[in-house]
């Protein structure tokens, strides 16, 4: 038995939002070295703060400006830190309940070891040289020893939340990496295409030919195993033309874009028919693959000049 | 013991646009959760349970979203679910808010569904490139179109019906101030003279990527007794699934979706679709879509759907007309587009539809289906409680 594949699999994407106005507030103010917290119906300052009361459900929007010092409410010693956090050295994760508010913020306190941290213990912000509107203004935190108090040279109060040049909107990259196999059946499928030979599964039940096969059918909810080999010839049974050039692709339009029968199989897989002006193209067309070196799946499809194949004969694999 | 009554007796929705990039994603689920409140007179305090739907975490890259929503749907303290089943996902959500309803779980229930395409990737979303397979070499509606020459192959519809559709919905549209696409300028010659995207697929013919939410207040018989307006009662209600792909899957009829319309006439008592239901809110995300709908739900014999179209039984001031709101090809923002269907239905047989709102609509279908033709969810609302 062929060995099962695997690979690396990393899928990112930076994502926009946009804030509307607490979250704008809340992001505009780290830039300008301000923290805000937001005021709920019970008179609690919430930091980071949110745009609905989590008691009363109602749009709240008093603003309040709270201290750069805080206290340690909890933490947790980070021994490896991974790719995108805060700091690169080992760190605590902590919650820190800022002199001002009563809810506590999630960040990173830079500390020699796990034993120079203890929940109680008083820090400040360490602000990052450039900000630009994110949470990671806030660099990190750092052991800060003396009272509670406000910050430098500024009264913590009520604020408007205004700014000069607000932000609207962030940039929120998103990142997937792990490891993807595709499993057994489908190894199986792309070691044969190395061959050229396109190999599927017979479900033991209905009889039909999964390619590519899956290792058990959808409809009868049993593993498959028996190999057959189908094509490599097959039937166009319904097709696109694709006037519009994808991203990605770097295909020259017109295409066609087909479903196509192999001989033998028991659903279309999809694939570009070439070697026929597009507009020549039809349900019916006999056609096989066409192979270029190295490739692992064949590059199109082109027409073997045979009768086109009756409607009746794949009219069930559409 | 029988199930409870559902009656639809709030429904708020959004102005469906490109980009609201005014507000955040909770901002945007509360203004249409806001404005289902006001239509049924209740305030947060009334909402027993909430169930929220969307399309994939992935597209707008926000994992779980329901946990962060929870503050702005007035959710905490209160049971919260969230639905997922594909472009199908509004409908669904709707039903399982109703079957808390009916099974007495809770006496009043808002559900809500909501998409902000403008900050997502739909397309990335769904063609993630996996290692050692064949990239998908067609984009959207590459998907959708072999499916609609196979529709067109089989039921020999002439190549002008889709135009058809797409022009009705968007006239449609006009009259429905929460629709994404006022084309005010919008002619047939328009239609069938825009590029052909995907042939047989042209660029007027596809649905708009768009912003939206659209929330409903489900309630029992004593709510609807107090609700202020008439409430929309459901008739009847089901959800089916179907792998994607499979041998002998029929693209153009899918089995799973005969099967969900064949259960809510049950549940409803329908016995002929055609004579007993007035009109229809679908999921028409590509114009071809409408006639092969009507078939696939018992509107038309196989292949006859597009008779239906062409004959004008489809339009406003038709015997059945079909997407009075302007339909998915006039708003989508996908997450919501299923929810809006239903809420449509309801408005009608409510006679809330302002504008688009039709003379005779005392049973009308919603329908929603999604993840390539895997999920379907419909429901059947009258303007009269249900019998027995
Ligand atoms: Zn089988």
């Amino acid at each position: 038995m062929p060995e099962v594949l695997q690979a690396p699999l990393v899928v990112e994407f930076p994502f926009t939002r946009s804030l509307g106005p607490v979250q704008s507030a809340f992001l505009t103010g780290l830039r300008e070295g301000v923290v805000l917290g937001v005021r709920t119906g019970d008179g609690r300052t919430l930091v980071p703060p949110v745009e609905y009361d989590p008691v009363t459900a109602e749009e709240i929007s008093d603003l309040v400006e709270v201290a750069h010092t805080g206290t340690v409410t909890t933490w947790a010693w980070n021994h490896e830190p991974r790719r995108g956090q805060p700091l690169d050295t080992p760190f605590a994760w902590v919650l820190v309940r800022l002199d001002g508010a009563d809810t506590a913020l999630l960040h990173a306190l830079d500390a020699p070891g796990p034993d120079a941290v203890r929940t109680g213990m008083r820090v400040r912000i360490r602000w990052a040289v450039e900000r630009t509107g994110a949470i990671t203004d806030i660099a990190c935190f750092e052991p800060y020893d003396a009272e509670p108090g406000p910050p430098a040279g500024r009264q913590p109060g009520r604020h408007t939340g205004e700014f000069q040049n607000p932000l609207t909107g962030i940039v929120a990259p998103a990142r997937l990496d792990y490891t993807y196999s595709p499993g057994r059946a489908q190894s199986a499928y792309i070691d044969a295409l190395a061959t050229q030979r396109t190999v599927g599964e017979r479900c033991p039940s209905c009889r039909k030919v999964y390619v590519p096969p899956r290792g058990a059918c959808p409809t009868c909810g049993v593993a498959t195993s028996e190999q057959v080999e189908v094509g490599p010839r097959g039937t166009v049974t319904t097709f696109c033309i694709v006037n519009i050039k994808a991203k990605n692709l770097d295909i020259e339009v017109p295409y066609v874009y087909a479903h196509i029968a192999l001989d033998g199989a028991g659903l279309a897989l999809h694939a570009r028919i070439g070697g026929i002006p597009y507009e020549e193209v039809r349900m019916g067309l006999r056609v096989e693959p066409v192979w270029t070196q190295g490739a692992r799946y064949p590059d199109h499809y082109r027409p073997t000049g045979e009768p086109d194949a009756d409607y009746d004969a794949y009219k069930e694999l559409l | 013991m029988s199930k409870e009554p559902v009656a639809v007796v709030g429904i708020g929705q959004t102005k469906h646009v490109a980009a609201r990039r005014d507000v955040s994603i909770a901002g945007l689920v509360r203004e249409a959760a806001r404005r289902a409140l006001e239509d049924a007179e209740l305030s947060w305090a009334d909402v027993d349970a909430v169930v929220i739907g969307k399309a994939p975490d992935f597209f707008e890259g926000v994992m779980m979203p329901e946990l962060y929503l929870a503050d702005a749907l007035g959710a905490v303290g209160k049971p919260m679910l969230r639905v997922h089943t594909a472009g199908s996902v509004g409908g669904s959500t709707a039903l399982v808010a109703a079957n808390l309803v009916a099974a007495r779980v809770h006496g009043t229930v808002l559900t809500l569904a909501f998409e902000k395409q403008s900050e997502s990737n739909a397309m990335w979303g769904l063609s993630l490139p996996v290692p050692f397979q064949q990239p998908l070499l067609a984009g959207a509606g590459g998907f959708f179109a072999p499916h609609v020459r196979a529709y067109m192959r089989r039921s020999g519809a002439p190549d002008t019906v889709g135009s058809l559709v797409a022009y009705k919905d968007r006239r449609n549209a006009l009259k429905n101030p929460c629709a994404h696409l006022h084309e005010h300028d919008i002619t047939l010659e328009k239609v069938q003279a825009s590029p052909m995207l995907w042939d047989p697929i042209r660029y007027s013919e596809t649905c708009p990527s768009s912003d939206g939410a659209c929330a409903m207040v489900l309630t029992d018989r004593a709510g609807a007794a107090r609700a202020p307006r008439p409430p929309a009662w459901m008739l009847g209600g089901a959800m089916r699934s179907e792998p994607t792909l499979f041998a002998g899957k029929d693209f153009v009829s899918p089995q799973a979706g005969k099967d969900c319309a064949a259960d809510v006439y049950r549940q409803a008592g329908v016995a002929d679709p055609r004579r007993d239901i007035d009109a229809v809110e679908m999921y028409v995300p590509f114009s071809w879509y409408e006639p092969m709908w009507l078939e696939n739900l018992g509107f038309a014999e196989a292949g006859e759907g597009w008779k239906l179209t062409e004959s004008g039984v489809t339009e406003l001031d038709g015997d059945l007309p079909v997407n009075m709101s302007g339909g998915v090809l006039s708003a989508n923002p996908i997450g919501a587009s299923g929810m809006i269907r239903f809420a449509e239905a309801a408005l009608q047989v409510r006679g809330q539809a302002g504008e688009h709102q039709l003379e005779r609509a005392r049973k009308v279908l919603g329908h929603a289906y999604g993840g390539g033709s895997q999920f379907f969810s419909m429901w059947l609302v009258g303007a009269a409680p249900p019998q027995s």
